[in-house]
């Protein structure tokens, strides 16, 4: 099923985050910063809400992914280029979809180890009340898949350039465009250049809508294909960069 | 073991390999001559599967890197230029990672490393992070990572640039050691050690190939024997006194 190889890259890319500074931070920062928004005194936040229930967790998971997802992803590929390690990686018996692949899987699965770190919200809520566990794990679900969009665009923008830098903004402001795609302002924009079929369309490529939809427990094989179709999509595109990258 | 034909790489409008063809048989080392800029890495990278070739082809044992780039490979060691390594590994560590990604049976891989680490003298730094070592250890780390899955064909970048001699010194023998079992393909720029390890050596300027022939013939080229008079009539087509191509 999943070649040697793709596993064995996997291996390595996820302990690579533990290897340096980079994965601690990141940890620290996410579990830090979801709690403190989640229960900051301020509305629409846990306390105010007097519910047990995360949707006040969810709201800000877009949020907080917009920023840290491009930061786990900037090295994907970009790291490689710049230190000249990918002659190493693409010489040995492994494809470039292989290693697309195992690359996006790794940081994938650091991300789900993230989400995994903030289990302790749900034995909060279950204490406070009865929430409805079908809808925490829905939203879980919601998130878990929309961090595999995001990385599959930041991927995608890793295999683009060698400057981590410049992935990192470029991955931040195609992510903005994905998650806000279904927003007023954004789509106004597009009105006023394109003919409506394009708002409908541009509407429906919405990160945020497919997110909201599943995380209020609203869960349709539509939401499903939208986020497996984006991962496709992604990294289809940076296999397509990198063997340009031989081609030229 | 080691064929390549007409193999010519563009880069745009600049003609960084122009038709190339050589052949290496194992137990022969070969030497890849040329001033910087001459296509030399280019070449290399082709035949490792790293760049596509523009037109031409490269045949390692048998198989194409062109219809059969992972079987290809798969018969290849290669160090490339500066020797890139992940440097936030340990030695070991990374041996490990490169020996299971050429699917080495997990049974052997301990004792293939064992191996590999004794010869190449990295015994000290096995569990030292990449990162630290000096650049000899690092260029050590690299041959060492070329030789994980014992391959028939070795293509080595530059194996010696930056080292001080006596590290010159050892990774040559090392490679003489290595010639007996296979067909080694290596880039230099210094002269001397063309002499002393190549059987065989190929000279290319601009992209083509411009001479092919044993050292000891490159060397009666000139009156004095001076070899380095004879690299630059060939590859600047300058007139030095005494030498004859």
């Amino acid at each position: 099923m999943i070649a040697q190889v793709t596993k064995e890259l996997m291996i390595k890319e996820i302990k690579s985050y533990f290897k340096t500074p980079l994965g601690y931070v990141f940890l620290v920062i996410f579990l830090f910063g979801i709690g403190y928004l989640t229960f900051e005194p301020g509305r629409g936040s846990f306390f105010y809400m007097r519910e047990a229930s995360m949707s006040a967790f969810f709201r800000y998971i877009p949020w907080m992914f917009l920023f840290l997802i491009p930061a786990v992803s900037m090295k994907l590929w970009a790291e490689e280029r710049k230190s000249g390690s990918i002659e190493l990686l693409l010489t040995m018996p492994i494809t470039v979809r292989q290693a697309v692949v195992a690359k996006f899987l790794a940081s994938w699965a650091f991300i789900g180890l993230a989400l995994l770190g903030t289990t302790p919200m749900i034995f909060t809520v279950s204490y406070l009340g009865n929430p409805d566990f079908g809808v925490i794990i829905l939203g879980y679900l919601a998130s878990f898949l929309m961090a595999g969009a995001l990385l599959a665009v930041g991927g995608f923008f890793s295999a683009l350039t060698k400057n981590q830098v410049v992935s990192f903004i470029l991955t931040v402001v195609a992510c903005f465009i994905l998650i806000m795609a279904g927003s007023p302002p954004i789509l106004e924009f597009i009105s006023a250049l394109l003919p409506k079929y394009f708002v409908d369309l541009f509407e429906s490529l919405s990160v945020l809508n497919h997110f909201d939809s599943i995380e209020r427990g609203v869960f349709s094989l539509s939401n499903l294909w939208f986020f497996a179709v984006t991962i496709f999509f992604w990294l289809f595109g940076s296999i397509i960069l990198l063997n340009e990258n031989k081609a030229n | 073991m080691l064929e390549v034909k007409d193999i010519s790489k563009k880069f745009g409008d600049f003609q960084a390999v122009d038709s190339v063809s050589f052949k290496a048989e194992k137990g022969e080392v070969l030497g890849f001559l040329g001033p910087n800029g001459a296509g030399k890495s280019t070449t290399m990278k082709m035949i490792t599967g790293f760049l596509n070739s523009s037109s031409g082809d490269a045949i390692v044992c048998g198989a194409s890197v062109n219809d059969n780039p992972l079987e290809a490979q798969a018969s290849i060691g290669y160090v490339p230029e500066n020797a890139p390594l992940y440097e936030e590994m340990y030695v070991r560590e990374f041996l490990e990672f490169i020996g299971k990604m050429r699917s080495l049976e997990a049974s052997k891989l301990d004792s293939r490393i064992d191996e590999i680490i004794k010869m190449c003298s990295l015994k000290e730094v096995e569990f030292q992070k990449i990162e630290t070592l000096s650049k000899g250890y690092k260029r050590r780390v690299s041959l060492a990572q070329s030789l994980v899955h014992d391959p028939q064909v070795l293509i080595l970048d530059e194996p010696t640039d930056g080292l001080d001699p006596n590290q010159k010194h050892d990774v040559r023998r090392l490679i003489k050691n290595l010639a007996k079992e296979k067909c080694i393909l290596i880039s230099t720029h210094i002269l001397e050690e063309v002499e002393e390890v190549c059987d065989r050596c190929i000279i290319i300027g601009e992209g083509k190939k411009l001479f092919e022939g044993t050292p000891k013939e490159l060397k009666e080229k000139s009156e004095k024997g001076r070899i380095q008079d004879v690299f630059r009539v060939i590859t600047t087509g300058q007139q030095v006194q005494g030498v004859a191509v």
